[in-house]
């Protein structure tokens, strides 16, 4: 009845709404190659205007950073806060900066 | 960590409402409830446009007819996220599609039921998808991240498959006396299979207490079904139609309608393949991909070929 060596890769969706936006991850689906993604991704995920530019791309080519590690890898950017500008402390009759 | 810290953090999480993502630690019970819940969801769709299609070629009007056709469109696209959302946890395709071929799977049981009239069009809109949402609402904050995200596309597009099906009715109770007795006819099929969609009770209920630790449920089955009923009696006024349930009775003390108790054995037989359609709903999903399996070997093998050619 089903076969599973047969199956269609999975493809991750990614779709622009408006020019002038970024890509962003709609979600995923099966398809045997990259034109029928494109194609599929359309009709799922675009039905009510919702994109004006669709980025297919296979799942397995997807790198991810592991959550496991995920504490460690990104503690380097908990303790400096001066990388934002409310760290400094400037005159309130400083305009415009 | 040990087993026992991984568990205890994971608990923590969704404790403090942080939502689980794919690759996080998650307990193998979790899992499987959700593989569970989310590819019987993403089967009801599926199954859910069984009952619609076969209204599509009668529809009264090209308008009522596009409605139709769009609707159902978004079933299986609603199938398609949920399949996506469920192959995340390790589950493929495939093998959801064996489970639902094979009767080891379920769908929701509403679906075993037939749409003998137009009016149960307006039906099923009305209070089958009016069910869902009400189910499907508090799904959107659900602990597991795909599942939420599925949930929040599905909520949005479903709205307009509730409001088509009360226009449908509202045009019928409006209409001659005998469109007006097709809709009270179909408010009165339907109204007990939808109620029994939310689930069996809570005393019998054998996963909810789980759920609601794990935060993949925010309210019981009981609760939902009670907030339906309140919000649909008003809304039957509003048509014109007759109570579907004679004990449907104001309860100032509870704040709520009293209504019947359910035929619960009726739902467990409908649940087990015993209900009017269940044979015939099954045996159309395996013809449709028995009958499909040369466009997708097809489509395969262009797909190869193509590869090569650009490889060459």
């Amino acid at each position: 009845m089903s076969n599973e060596n047969k199956e269609w890769p999975l493809w991750e969706v990614f779709i622009r709404s408006k020019a002038g936006l970024d890509h962003k991850h709609a979600g995923s689906l099966h398809a045997a190659d990259a034109q029928m993604a494109i194609e599929n991704a359309r009709d799922v995920y675009t039905r009510r205007m919702e994109g004006v530019s669709i980025w297919v791309v296979e799942s397995k080519h997807i790198h991810a950073s592991n959550p496991e590690e995920a504490a460690a890898f990104f503690d380097p950017a908990q303790d400096k806060i001066y990388r934002h500008p409310t760290f400094y402390n400037l005159p309130d009759e400083l305009k415009h900066m | 960590m040990t087993q026992v810290s991984f568990e205890a953090s994971f608990q923590k999480k969704i404790d403090e409402e942080i939502m689980i993502e794919p690759q996080d630690y998650m307990p193998d019970e979790y899992r499987k409830t959700l593989i569970r819940q989310i590819s019987q969801h993403a089967h009801s769709e599926i199954v859910g446009m069984l009952p619609e299609a076969n209204w599509i070629t009668r529809a009264p009007s090209l308008r009522r007819k596009a409605v139709l056709l769009a609707k159902v469109q978004d079933e299986g696209g609603h199938g398609l996220y949920l399949y996506s959302a469920a192959e995340t946890l390790g589950i493929t395709r495939d093998q959801m599609l064996q489970q639902l071929h094979t009767g080891a799977a379920k769908y929701s049981s509403i679906f075993n039921y037939p749409t003998i009239t137009w009016a149960d069009m307006g039906a099923i809109g009305w209070l089958v998808d009016g069910a869902a949402i009400m189910n499907q609402v508090p799904l959107c904050r659900t602990s597991y991240g795909p599942y939420a995200r599925a949930m929040v596309r599905v909520c949005k597009e479903e709205s307009f498959h509730q409001r088509q099906g009360y226009e449908i009715m509202l045009t019928l109770a409006k209409g001659t006396p005998v469109q007006k007795q097709m809709a009270q006819d179909a408010l009165n099929r339907w109204w007990a299979p939808a109620l029994m969609m939310f689930g069996p009770l809570d005393a019998v209920s054998p996963n909810t207490a789980k759920s609601m630790e794990w935060r993949i449920k925010r309210f019981t089955n009981d609760e939902l079904r009670q907030r339906f009923i309140d919000v649909t009696v008003e809304q039957i006024r509003i048509l014109g139609l007759d109570l579907p349930d004679a004990n449907i009775k104001w309860n100032e003390e509870r704040g709520h309608y009293d209504s019947s108790e359910l035929n619960w054995d009726e739902f467990w037989n409908v649940v087990k393949g015993n209900g009017p359609c269940n044979k015939e709903r099954l045996a159309t999903r395996v013809k449709a991909w028995e009958d499909g399996a040369w466009v997708r070997e097809a489509a395969s093998a262009y797909a190869e070929k193509r590869k090569t050619k650009k490889a060459a």
